[in-house]
């Protein structure tokens, strides 16, 4: 089966040509989205047999490189298209395509009857292909067209409805700012490519072949440089701080595309690729630091955005955005399998989440419809008291909901607690553990306290749709619920596989299973780790028990203004406007941009072109040709063509010459 | 038939404009009928040159005639291609038909003329990549100046007369200086004992540093405004604006390579020295040329003129590549050449279809042409990600080679630079197609409009194939450049000190009889050659008569 890990990536992009190319002629919605769901499905399968193929070797010989045929190779440069299989691209793969699947099915009932169905399908398919080819990658570069492609799928995606001006310009931002952080990692590829090359004669971008040089990298140096810039690849595929403001506007994509694209498996690529270069980015502790920092700070700036948005898939992408800055977070403290798993996890529960608020603007959309009424179907404000009408919509979104919230026995908690855990116990950044700790807490605390409010507001209280189109509210089709009620039960028991040691009820699965992806990293960080301190079971407990009162308390703030006291939030508000207003236009950042880098780079541009361009250049150029029109035009009275004028003009020309031979 | 394949291919269009004479000027549909099937028949008759081309260093299909013979002036037609050449003259018999078929109906004056224009420019392209003799070069590349001048000026836009004229003027002092300098040159060779024009007997001569600074400059010069490099691009936007469609393409495709490839294959080899000296120089002006252009093509409003300022970006990443004077950045400016060609090729014919529809080509006359014309939104977008260098099209292969390869030589930090360029294109590119195929269909003159015919699909579905070809499978491309590459950057760098001064001087004739005649295989991928025998393939080339 190992061997025929490139059916994994074909059959999607099988699905994407039949769709693509012949998709419109189909017509049948059902043979199309049957194809598209069958052709991720079948990876699925394969996933599995890889999988279970893994399981069966010895742990130390879990790692297969597949070349499929020479890609580029000129000069030192020689990158092959090649395939890598390891416990993490397993991890990864298991993932795309078992949520992918069902983000599949669910799409044939979500995206009925609209125009370009086929188109959407052909996307969603490519899209997957993609994501599998940048973690299955071999290769810097191979990783690299994966990467691209993904986000070439998500700007196809994001402006599926092209003819919204905010599709288009949303689709155009997340393009572009995923570019800032490819010109990043090409930077850092670049780096590492010449310093191996220069220094030891090892020219290459192959994982496998950098892992096993990668014991010559220096510890911090031009290492920092290099991974400092893959970070900055990171933080534009997973929208962190600064590149963080593509993601909630991707939100006009439709709500599958957000589930899938923008929450479960694109925006963790960086995450993936700190994670399949973590021997790398260990060497830099100075960048390790910077991961952590960034992710702690992008955990904590998301969520306070999120509590005053009234969008349903708005307050979910803040979220995202959230949630990834907690596994930058784990990454950057050499947590790496506790972020991978907690992207294991995230991407049950938020792909669950993103589907049941399509389920619900699905239905609020129906019965607006049906009642004529032009309504905002996702906010929040129009909703209230769904849960009677939605009760499987409901229910999954609840369990999902505690699973973020980090309440025990669900699978956000699991991975949630070792982050907060690792964050305050890891060895590397000293006294900054306990602020990346206390920032993580605080960012919890936001967490269930947004969630919450989300859920109070859209499946609690009193109904504040028209009256009129009420009855019109119902539960959607099984093709909905189905991938609902999976994703459901995974984001309920999905973190048993990663119980904590401590507890001592099952062995913690998940870590040893990455151990040997990560154990070389682990070996470089002891090099320079903190040894000494050494935290009390009591102290770990401690911790859990403080985590879950954190969240304890958010849900019961939640509670408080948007169930028991519903004016409280009107009174907030009142009382700090600004800050209200700041929130929720979220700290302003776009606008930020706009002002530091988008006009001036237009302004640039208009100055460069009409200024230099059209007027010295040309300028100079029409200027010379002017004068020597003038010459000419000066000239041209010596050439009248009378013989007495040239005989007048030779006669001169002989005195002047003799005049110069005489008198010198 | 090897040595007759070049001069058969060469001619055969001019054979088509001697018959194009005798059709009746009225009969439109033969006109260009017949051009088509010249044009397709040359490709047809250049396809051997892939399939019989021998993987290394040495210029093949050779044919050496002496022709003009005057006093101390000789001069051979000469011609011969090598796996740079090779790609090149494969470019323009494949753009060639293209270029006829996009302008089938656009074109309804004066069509013989045209036509017959179209022809002699492919004759003065052709020639002027095979020619291994400077002043057949120079002839050649004189050649295609003429028809470029009269397709601009007489089938051009409003503006076309100035376009035309700037055109010609630009290149012209570029080429006079070259025309001095090739003189100089000569007589510099004849008193080290060159006998004829030949190019080969003036790679390895040993010209003193200042010479070489005056001859560099003087080539620079007229190859810098062909390529063109910044500050002198500012006839390309008007000359591709006014230019029609079929002009364009040839433009963009074929004659800005001529700037590219005679900095390969003249400026560089013959004078070492020089290119030391002149890296930092040129690789400044490339990369503000990316910058700049970048910038400028982002605000401009016209579809055409942006698309002619990203051509000058994209020059300007060759020029990079080329001057980091290694195999991966050389090999990835050769294969941007070639994806230049094919990418914004494509950009030209697209901006001819809406121009054809609409008659008019600026952006805000667009918007929402997705809905109405689904197929073209298809087609205009990939080809928009493979200019944006999108990885699986062509353009990213080019790119990421260029970018490596500068960043491992000494242009490393212009590398840094220049890789923001992918930022930029992104920009540039995506707010176009935004504002062009994106938004709502709200002007009612684009609510009719038709999507592609069956010519338009025709014409677009090769440059799409080629588009994903290069991109998944550069091997063909990059194998049979990768020897004749290690030549061109072992001759353009500056030899070691240590060589005795004899072996840096080699006129014909003074090969060893025993030197085999092909090259020792170079290990594929060896970046630099051995130091023994630094100008050894050069002498004697392969099947020489």
């Amino acid at each position: 089966m190992l061997d025929n890990v490139w059916l994994i990536p074909l059959f999607p992009l099988i699905g994407f040509l039949i769709n693509g190319l012949f998709g419109k002629k189909i017509k049948n919605e059902a043979i199309i989205g049957g194809i598209g769901t069958l052709m991720i499905f079948m990876s699925f399968i394969v996933s599995c047999g890889i999988l279970i193929q893994l399981v069966g070797l010895p742990a130390e010989q879990r790692v297969f490189e597949k070349v499929i045929f020479p890609w580029i190779h000129a000069g030192n440069f020689k990158v092959d298209m090649a395939f890598l299989v390891d416990p993490l691209s397993a991890v990864m793969i298991m993932v795309v395509t078992g949520v992918g699947s069902l983000i599949h099915l669910y799409s044939i009932g979500y995206m009925h009857g609209e125009e370009g169905f086929y188109r959407f399908f052909a996307y969603l398919n490519l899209f997957c292909m993609s994501m599998l080819l940048l973690v299955l990658g071999a290769n810097m570069l191979v990783m690299f067209i994966g990467w691209e492609g993904v986000g070439l799928c998500s700007y196809l995606l994001i402006g599926y409805y092209f003819e919204k001006k905010s599709a288009g310009d949303a689709a155009k931002k997340a393009f572009v700012m995923n570019r800032v952080g490819d010109f990043g990692f090409l930077i850092g590829l670049f780096i590492l490519f010449w310093w191996f090359g220069s220094n030891h004669n090892i020219w290459t971008v192959n994982f496998v072949e950098i892992k096993a040089a990668s014991h010559l990298l220096p510890y911090g140096g031009v290492v920092t440089i290099a991974t400092l810039c893959l970070f900055l690849g990171a933080t534009g595929k997973s929208a962190q701080i600064p590149l963080f403001t593509w993601l909630p506007d991707a939100m006009e994509g439709p709500t599958p595309v957000s589930a899938l694209i923008h929450a479960a498996t694109m925006v963790t690529a960086g995450v993936y690729m700190i994670g399949r270069m973590s021997f790398v980015f260990i060497k830099a502790p100075e960048t390790m630091l910077v991961v952590a920092v960034v992710g702690a700070a992008t955990a904590i700036f998301a969520a306070t955005i999120g509590t005053a948005q009234n969008d349903i898939k708005r307050v979910l992408a803040y979220s995202t955005v959230s949630q990834l800055g907690f596994m930058f977070l784990a990454m950057g403290v050499g947590a790496f399998g506790a972020g991978i798993f907690h992207l294991m996890t995230h991407a049950f529960f938020k792909a669950c989440l993103f589907l049941g608020s399509g389920s619900v603007i699905h239905s609020m959309h129906h019965a607006l419809h049906k009642g004529h009424l032009h309504d905002d179907a996702q906010d929040m404000r129009n909703m209230g008291g769904l849960k009677s009408a939605m009760p499987i919509t409901f229910i999954t979104f609840l369990v999902s909901t505690i699973a973020i919230a980090g309440i025990p026995g669900f699978s956000g908690f699991f991975s949630k607690d070792e982050i907060l855990w690792q964050a305050f116990a890891n060895p590397y950044h000293g006294g900054v553990n306990i602020i990346l700790w206390g920032v993580g807490c605080l960012a919890a605390l936001f967490t269930a306290f947004y969630m919450f409010r989300l859920v109070f507001m859209t499946f609690f209280g009193e109904s504040r749709i028209n009256p009129k189109v009420k009855e019109y509210l119902h539960e959607s089709p099984l093709v909905i619920t189905i991938p609902l009620m999976v994703l459901g039960f995974l984001a309920v028991v999905g973190g048993f596989i990663g119980m904590p040691k401590l507890m001592g009820m099952l062995p913690n699965y998940f870590e040893h299973w990455l151990d040997p992806v990560f154990e070389l990293a682990k070996e470089y960080g002891a090099t320079y780790a903190h040894t000494g301190a050494h935290h009390s079971h009591a102290l770990e407990w401690g911790l859990m028990g403080f985590s879950v009162v954190v969240a304890v308390i958010g849900i019961t703030i939640a509670f408080t203004m948007y169930m028991a006291n519903t004016k409280l939030p009107g009174k907030f508000t009142a009382t700090f406007p600004a800050l209200y207003r700041a929130v929720y236009n979220k700290w302003y950042v776009d606008e930020i941009y706009d002002f530091l880098f988008v006009n001036p780079c237009k302004a640039l541009g208009n100055l460069l072109w009409k200024g230099f361009d059209v007027v010295i250049v040309d300028g100079i150029v029409n200027g010379t040709g002017k004068l020597v029109m003038a010459c000419a035009a000066g000239l041209k009275g010596l050439q009248s063509g009378y013989v007495h004028n040239y005989a007048m003009g030779m006669a001169l020309g002989v005195v002047g010459i003799l005049a110069l031979y005489l008198f010198r | 038939m090897n040595e007759v394949i070049l001069s058969l291919m060469t001619f055969l269009p001019l054979a088509g404009v001697l018959l194009l004479l005798f059709i009746p000027s009225g009969n439109h549909a033969l006109l260009r009928g017949f051009t088509l099937a010249v044009t397709v028949v040359t490709f047809i008759v250049s396809i051997p040159l892939v399939t019989g081309f021998v993987t290394n260093a040495d210029y093949q299909f050779i044919l050496n005639i002496p022709w003009i013979s005057a006093g101390p002036f000789k001069m051979n037609y000469h011609v011969g291609i090598d796996g740079i050449s090779l790609w090149l003259v494969m470019l323009t018999t494949f753009i060639m038909p293209i270029a006829v078929l996009s302008t089938w109906n656009a074109v309804h004056e004066k069509v013989k003329g045209y036509m017959a224009c179209l022809l002699l420019l492919q004759v003065g392209m052709l020639g002027a990549f095979i020619s291994l003799d400077l002043f057949l070069f120079y002839i050649f590349w004189e050649v295609m100046l003429i028809p470029m001048y009269f397709i601009i000026g007489i089938w051009g836009g409003k503006n076309r007369i100035y376009a035309a004229v700037k055109f010609f003027i630009y290149t012209m002092v570029g080429s006079l200086l070259m025309l001095v300098a090739i003189i100089v040159l000569y007589f510099k060779g004849l008193s080290a004992g060159v006998t004829d024009f030949s190019l080969l007997n003036f790679f390895g001569m040993n010209l003193d540093p200042v010479t070489q600074t005056w001859m560099f400059l003087a080539f620079a010069l007229a190859f810098a405004i062909k390529v063109p490099m910044f500050p002198l691009h500012t006839w390309l936007p008007d000359a591709h604006t006014e230019a029609p469609t079929a002009g364009s393409v040839i433009l963009a495709a074929v004659l800005l390579k001529m700037g590219t490839y005679g900095f390969v294959r003249f400026a560089m080899p013959l004078f070492p020295d020089a290119v030391d000296k002149f890296t930092p120089l040129i690789a400044t002006l490339s990369v503000i040329g990316i910058i700049y252009a970048s910038l400028v093509a982002m605000v401009q409003e016209d579809v055409k003129k942006l698309v002619a300022y990203s051509s000058v970006a994209h020059l300007g990443i060759v020029m990079l590549g080329v001057f980091s004077l290694n195999q991966i950045g050389f090999q990835g400016g050769m294969l941007q050449m070639i994806n230049h060609g094919v990418s914004t090729g494509a950009l030209f014919l697209i901006v001819g279809f809406i121009y054809e529809r609409r008659h008019t080509r600026l952006i805000t006359d667009f918007g929402g042409l997705a809905k109405q014309m689904p197929i073209f939104a298809t087609i205009f977008m990939i080809v928009t990600f493979s200019s944006i260098g999108l990885p699986g099209t062509n353009g990213f292969v080019g790119e990421i080679l260029v970018l490596v390869g500068a960043f491992e030589s000494k242009l490393r930090w212009y590398a840094v630079i220049a890789s923001s360029g992918v930022i930029l294109s992104a920009v540039y590119m995506l707010w176009m197609y935004q504002r062009v195929m994106f938004g709502k269909l709200d002007n009612p003159k684009n609510q009719k409009l038709e999507d592609l015919n069956g010519r338009e699909i025709a014409i677009m579905l090769p440059l799409v194939f080629l588009i994903f070809f290069m991109g998944l499978y550069p091997a063909p491309f990059i194998n049979k450049m990768a020897p004749a590459l290690d030549k061109v950057i072992q001759q353009s760098s500056i030899r070691p000190a240590a060589l005795p001064q004899t072996m840096q001087m080699m006129p014909q004739g003074a090969m060893p009889e025993a030197m085999p005649p092909t090259h020792p295989g170079m290990p594929e991928g060896n970046p630099a050659m051995p130091a023994g025998h630094p100008a050894m393939p050069t002498g004697k080339p392969a099947g020489h008569p």
